[in-house]
């Protein structure tokens, strides 16, 4: 298959993650304006970050009044998970010049990464597989920016939405995301624990209750894991 | 100006993380960090979701039935767990919080 072809399929693997995206970039531009970003500062977020729910949380984050330390230690914390994919999708591209690695890292989000990965999966690193990558990439940034774009221009024209609670979509969005994930008994005990200790902890300054809780959620994950994974062999209660 | 030295730290940091594996195509992590790795998402998520819902005005527990983002977060869990379809979730969550807060009289209408 040669290059176009490959990115051309890049840009048509794009598409049904297109539907899932482009809600999100409205939402996310509605809440930035009403927060009083401006169209730039809205657009620039969308263009230089790119990373939906760590910019739906600074948002938030902005509208409560919290200083920006606590917002980019959140946006660390909340964007931990890439360091996943960039595992997983690291034999794949380790023999790209750096040229091609830069961008496709930039690209890197949850919906690229559950498009490529498919992919690579199932073809391999070879030949122009990573042409199929950057159509992907591109074709999912675009759709961000476009869609942060009218969200913006839509806050702007009714600003009366910030008292509707928009912010409720994150929430949405989070659910999604976790409850498929909770499939056994380990991921089931890492968000029990992570969400009683967010609650205990919720009047920690500097956000220091949310580190409290994930470190608490990821250790209990762990220990339970190893405990599943290595039964009985004489030990104790 | 403050906001955006925000945005490019932001942008900053977000590049690191993605790009961390990318840059040095030989670096392995140990087991338990990549086993650690595996609850970050579930971790960090719920540690967001449970007080958004439980907590809306960031401060006081609402375990009541006139908060909607309790009730509608609950609505959105059932919906996940039953469709496993993230876009469902959303909007099925994003409606019923809507009605919800019509109902009660919370919409500035």
């Amino acid at each position: 298959m040669t290059r176009s072809q490959l990115f051309a399929y890049g840009l048509r693997d794009s598409v049904p993650m297109i539907v899932g995206i482009a809600p999100f970039g409205i939402i996310y531009g509605t809440l930035a304006s009403v927060a009083g970003l401006s169209l730039w500062q809205a657009l620039g977020m969308s263009l230089l970050v790119y990373a939906g729910s760590a910019q739906f949380i600074a948002i938030s984050l902005l509208t409560a009044g919290t200083g920006a330390a606590v917002i980019l230690f959140t946006t660390l914390i909340v964007n931990l998970r890439h360091v996943l994919y960039s595992a997983s999708l690291q034999p794949y591209i380790a023999h790209l010049p750096q040229a091609w690695r830069v961008p496709l890292a930039f690209g890197l989000t949850d919906e690229t990464f559950a498009v490529v990965q498919r992919r690579y999966l199932a073809h391999g690193a070879g030949g122009h597989g990573h042409w199929y990558h950057a159509g992907v990439a591109l074709a999912l940034y675009l759709c961000w920016i476009s869609s942060s774009l009218l969200g913006v221009l839509f806050g702007q024209a009714m600003p009366s939405l910030a008292g509707w609670g928009l912010d409720f979509a994150m929430l949405a969005t989070f659910i999604g995301i976790v409850v498929p994930l909770l499939r056994n008994t380990p991921q089931v005990a890492a968000a029990v624990v992570a969400g009683a200790v967010a609650v205990a902890c919720h009047a920690l300054p500097y956000k220091l209750g949310l580190l409290a809780a994930a470190m608490a959620g990821i250790v209990v994950g762990v220990l339970l894991e190893r405990r599943v994974s290595r039964p009985v062999v004489g030990e104790g209660a | 100006m403050q906001t955006w030295w925000l945005i490019l730290s932001m942008a900053l940091i977000t590049f690191a993380v993605r790009y961390s594996l990318f840059a040095w195509p030989n670096l392995r992590f140990p087991p338990l960090v990549l086993q650690g790795l595996h609850y970050v998402p579930t971790a960090v998520l719920t540690a967001i979701v449970v007080p958004g819902m439980l907590m809306p005005d960031g401060e006081h527990l609402a375990l009541r039935l006139d908060n909607a983002y309790l009730l509608a977060g609950i609505g959105a869990i059932v919906i996940a767990a039953v469709t496993r379809h993230l876009l469902a979730t959303i909007g099925g969550g994003f409606v019923l919080f809507f009605l919800l807060r019509w109902a009660f009289g919370q919409l500035p209408l």
